[in-house]
């Protein structure tokens, strides 16, 4: 069938329009010629024989009349052995076999390494009966297992005709050869192709989350966390530490697989990540971050259209390792800038503007895009998941503006970033009382924390942030009375909520020892913590007041800072008990 | 301009606005440059045959019957070593009296640097001021503004910045610059003989505001000539990034585009971070850094241009009046340099970072009793202490007038530690208070 052709005859910025001479589809991906470059553009609109389409370059120099291609396809990305450790751009061209140090336009990079070699080990047997998704055999990718599957695209039931016996081959091998249901016999390579919009939907199906995904961030972990499978998202305004938060999840995220898009962001963040993740080692496995984890980087100077697709990008290939049966954590940011993207075009298209000229559908854009991440059972009955945290850069640090509230919306999981407690230097700064996680209220994860962690533990956090309100509002009367004006149990309960902030909340992230916290310690520390906060104190004047818990303070933090259980750490523990002798019952 | 044979002369104007010009035309490219009735003016739109061009000093007098002559390519500078010492309006064209500029031509606002090429910036510039190298380090490769309210003396603290850090090339670009700052700036160049390594493109209030578009893309072209092509460290000045913002708004209100938060238009963070973005560390070793002004309106950073600004750069230097020690300081609780963990006790003495902090967190505890002080309550030993700390501490290191090497500025914040506190009080680690502190 020839493809559809068109020529350009509207030109606003990366906004093209295009008189078609055939049929063409909404996102359908297009090349427009441009001497020797073709730049590669999205249909976002069509009206008559007028195609609106959304040019992921630079479309200085188009003219009127230039020709366009249509590929009778939507943006699809290439899903196969060799996406870990890679670093893509939003429309997956590998950004590391790009020559010169200036991108080019119209400059088109290969995702995988055709050349490499994989060990490849076969799973299914011939006369086996497959659906999409499921397992024909396994490569070793680093230290994962990397399922060669059934193309997701694939509909109905396949017999297995011939699978490629154990042995060394690259990824255009054809490995398989399935047979479908009229009896056509169809090849199956390493890799496949998915349209990036579409969500992989090949699962048995996906319950409700069952158990927590650990950071090592005890604000996250005990006070608000977030399932495996979850979502979360974390506003925040600038300089209130969103990125040394994301990084931190990044490193110490329990998943199999980090999938990082850094979608309109700025350059020297990703360039952080090159840096440091090579040199790092996952404090899971022990070995280096950056074997499991794919960066797609569209940084706030690269073309913007191409911002909204990163997003898209990263969802899918987390979708592809889900199905795999892998725990998989995307991170994005920020989806602000996504969404401003979505805003500019909307704009350049002409479209009735909702609030804050953002597009009317924003909300639904953002809401479907969280639905993608989730715990799914595969067809074999085993688990795979992937958790969504996006960041939020709200205009001004206002919470009330349609990013922040359309994903409020969305995501289970909201951890609103303070500038009080940022300009405190009370890092991270998480504010305690604001956040949230819809999590602790399911049944299923109650169990899972009653189970793996203490039982009650649900309700020992809702004891402790009862605490950190209780101080809060002390603090509020001591403030507007002055120290002498309040009875000395306001003094009490404000220190109370002090120490449960400098000892618990508060995490040292650039400390080897503080920054990852098990879930283990984190309840080790919450108990002792907790039943300082059942007794009762009595102290001749505020000034003591203060002085006592001061000191307690430190020696925790200190205890903090020390292996956990190591000489140092027991003798500051002595050193706490010492003094809760002295003072307290 | 002389008429060459492929250019396409229009002498039918569809539509006038106060920025922009529409008329029929074939064949011409999107961002292509035209000269109207003698002015320069860019192609921003083009629906169907109808061609809308942006005319950067304004439609004033222009007939229906003007003269259209398309000039077939975008915007372009010149660049080559004779760009050295020269003052250049937002064409690049001289305006020092001198000969105009040989050498290649560029496109300007040309492609970004491919992320994974980049390097981690790692060298410290130091400026001699104690609020920014004590406090708010820079590292080359950094794109930092300074928020000040338009009565802050901003164009002078950046005058001395440049002219005391350690670099190869530095490049003016001056928007909506008052003729007395565009002079100022010249005669500062001027008196410290620096004149042979600065290059300035100078848009001033009594040119048209449209203009000022053109201003950062020309520098950081040059900008990236002598980082890229000549691995030199570049600094690059500009000022002032709100009056480029509001040209912005003028023109995307006369294109008829929807405006966003605070009239601007809503693709005012990408239009800005495409110009930041262009500092960067190259993995040659060249270098560029933007030190930027964005005037604030009474010390708003919510407004959406402070507020796209601090999500794009590394950090803000923010310009404050202090009442105690009657000097303008750098603000250290709204500043903020993402960097300078990079340079902080790796190029500088071990006790960087911990005296840095010390000193800010004893400068907090000074407001605190200050307003402890406001409401009536009465102050503690400490309290007092503290207070008189703050005063000499803005005075002697956050002023903008301090000019002294960083080891001294080390020096200087243990002798007021040792003066109004004892060793605990600063929560210094017991290592360094042993080998540093003064009684």
């Amino acid at each position: 069938m020839a493809k559809t052709t068109g020529i350009v005859t509207g030109i606003v910025s990366n906004l093209v329009t295009v008189r078609v001479d055939g049929p063409v589809a909404e996102n359908e991906i297009c090349y427009i010629t441009l001497g020797s470059d073709s730049l590669m553009a999205e249909v976002i609109k069509v009206n008559g024989k007028n195609a609106q389409i959304q040019v992921f370059e630079s479309t200085r120099g188009l003219r009127g009349g230039d020709k366009v291609t249509f590929e009778g396809k939507m943006l699809e990305i290439t899903l196969g052995p060799g996406l870990l450790s890679s670093v893509y751009d939003g429309l997956q061209n590998d950004l590391t076999t790009m020559e010169g140090v200036f991108l080019r336009r119209g400059e088109y990079t290969d995702p995988l390494n055709r050349e490499k070699l994989w060990d490849f080990t076969p799973i299914a047997k011939p006369g086996d009966k497959v659906t999409a998704a499921d397992w024909l055999g396994e490569v070793k990718e680093g230290w994962l297992p990397h399922k060669i599957m059934v193309p997701f695209s694939f509909n109905g039931e396949y017999t297995v005709k011939t699978v490629k016996e154990a042995g060394s081959y690259n990824v255009d091998t054809v490995i398989a050869v399935l047979t479908d249901a009229q009896g056509e016999d169809v090849p199956v390579t390493m890799t496949q192709k998915w349209p990036v919009k579409v969500a992989v939907k090949a699962y048995r199906e996906k319950p409700r989350p069952q158990k927590i995904m650990e950071t090592g961030v005890r604000v996250i972990d005990s006070f608000n966390p977030i399932a495996e499978g979850g979502t979360g998202f974390i506003p925040g305004p600038f300089g209130c530490g969103k990125t040394v938060l994301q990084h931190a999840i990044a490193k110490q995220g329990e998943a199999d697989v980090i999938v990082m898009a850094a979608c309109g962001e700025r350059a020297n963040e990703v360039v952080e990540i090159f840096t440091e993740f090579p040199e790092l080692i996952d404090p899971h496995t022990g070995r280096h971050l950056m074997e499991r984890t794919t960066i797609i980087c569209n940084t706030s100077n690269m073309p913007v259209a191409a911002r909204e697709a990163s997003v898209y990008t990263a969802m899918t290939i987390c979708e592809y390792y889900r199905a795999m049966g892998l725990r998989c954590l995307l991170l994005a940011d920020s989806t602000s800038r996504w969404a401003q993207a979505l805003r500019e075009m909307s704009n350049r298209m002409e479209e009735l503007p909702g609030a804050d000229a953002f597009p009317v559908d924003l909300s639904a854009i953002i809401s479907n895009f969280y639905a993608r991440a989730g715990m799914v059972v595969l067809n074999n009955g085993q688990t795979g998941a992937v958790t969504f945290i996006g960041t939020v850069s709200p205009a001004g640090g206002n919470l009330k503006e349609p990013v922040t509230e359309s994903t409020k919306k969305a995501a289970r999981c909201f951890y609103a970033l303070e500038q009080n407690r940022a300009d405190q230097k009370r890092y991270p700064a998480v504010n305690p009382i604001d956040s949230y996680s819809k999590y602790l209220e399911y049944p299923e994860i109650k169990a899972f924390l009653d189970e793996t962690v203490e039982k009650g533990w649900v309700d020992n956090i809702a004891k402790a942030k009862n605490i950190v309100r209780r101080g809060r509002e002390a603090a509020d009367q001591i403030n507007i009375l002055g120290d002498d004006g309040v009875p000395m149990s306001y003094h009490v309960t404000f220190w109370k909520s002090e120490l449960i902030d400098f000892c618990f909340l508060q995490q040292d992230a650039f400390d080897p020892v503080d920054s990852l916290c098990p879930i283990e310690r984190q309840k080790f520390m919450l108990d002792i913590l907790l039943g300082i906060c059942d007794r009762d104190f009595d102290f001749p004047d505020f000034e003591k007041c203060r002085e006592y818990f001061k000191n307690m303070i430190n020696t925790i933090r200190q205890m903090n800072y020390s292996e956990f259980h190591s000489d140092s750490f027991e003798s500051y523990l002595a050193e706490l008990n010492k003094m809760l002798e002295e003072n307290g019952n | 301009m002389a008429t060459k044979a492929y250019q396409k002369i229009y002498t039918q104007l569809e539509a006038i606005t106060k920025a922009t010009v529409s008329l029929k035309a074939s064949g011409v490219a999107n961002d292509e440059l035209a000269v109207v009735h003698g002015r320069l003016a860019q192609v921003v739109r083009i629906k169907g045959e109808v061609v809308t061009l942006q005319v950067f000093s304004g439609t004033e007098g222009i007939p229906t019957d003007a003269e259209i002559i398309f000039l077939g390519a975008p915007p372009t500078l010149k660049v080559s070593e004779q760009l050295s010492g020269r003052f250049f309006d937002a064409y690049g064209h001289p305006i020092d009296g001198g000969p105009e500029v040989e050498g290649e031509e560029r496109q300007i606002g040309g492609p970004s640097v491919n992320p994974y090429k980049r390097r981690q910036p790692s060298q410290l510039i130091p400026t001699g001021i104690a609020g920014i190298d004590l406090n708010n380090t820079l590292v080359s490769g950094q794109k930092i503004p300074f928020f000040a309210d338009p009565d802050q003396p901003y164009n002078q603290v950046m005058a001395d910045v440049a002219l005391r850090a350690d670099v190869d090339k530095i490049i003016l670009g001056g928007m909506g610059l008052s003729n007395d700052d565009y002079l100022f700036f010249r005669h500062s160049f001027e008196a410290a003989g620096a004149l042979d390594k600065i290059i300035s493109f100078v848009n001033t209030t009594e040119e048209p505001p449209v203009e000022r578009l053109l201003i950062p893309d020309m520098a950081l072209t040059a900008a990236e000539y002598f980082a890229a092509d000549k691995n030199e460290k570049v600094l690059v000045l500009l000022t002032d990034m709100t009056l480029y913002a509001d040209a912005l708004s003028i023109v995307s209100n006369r294109m008829d585009q929807i405006p966003s938060k605070d009239s601007m238009p809503g693709s005012l963070y990408s239009d800005l971070a495409k110009i930041y973005e262009k500092a960067v560390q190259l993995p040659s070793g060249g270098s560029i850094t933007i030190i930027a002004v964005t005037t604030l309106n009474d010390g708003d950073i919510t407004h959406a241009i402070p507020d796209n600004t601090g999500y794009i750069t590394e950090g803000q230097l923010f310009l404050r009046a202090d009442a105690d020690s009657g000097k303008v300081i750098i603000d250290p609780f709204r500043s903020l340099s993402r960097l300078k963990q990079l340079v902080q006790g790796k190029q500088t003495r071990e006790d960087h970072s911990q005296v840095m902090n010390a000193g800010v967190r004893l400068y907090a505890d000074a407001q605190n009793a200050k307003t402890k002080l406001e409401n009536g309550f009465d102050l503690s030993d400490y309290d007092h202490r503290c207070l008189a700390y703050a005063k000499e501490y803005a005075t002697r290191l956050l002023s903008i007038d301090v000019n002294i090497k960083i080891e001294q500025m080390l020096d200087t914040a243990w002798e007021l530690f040792g003066k109004y506190f004892s060793k605990s009080e600063t929560g210094i680690k017991n290592a360094l208070i042993e080998k540093y502190w003064k009684a």
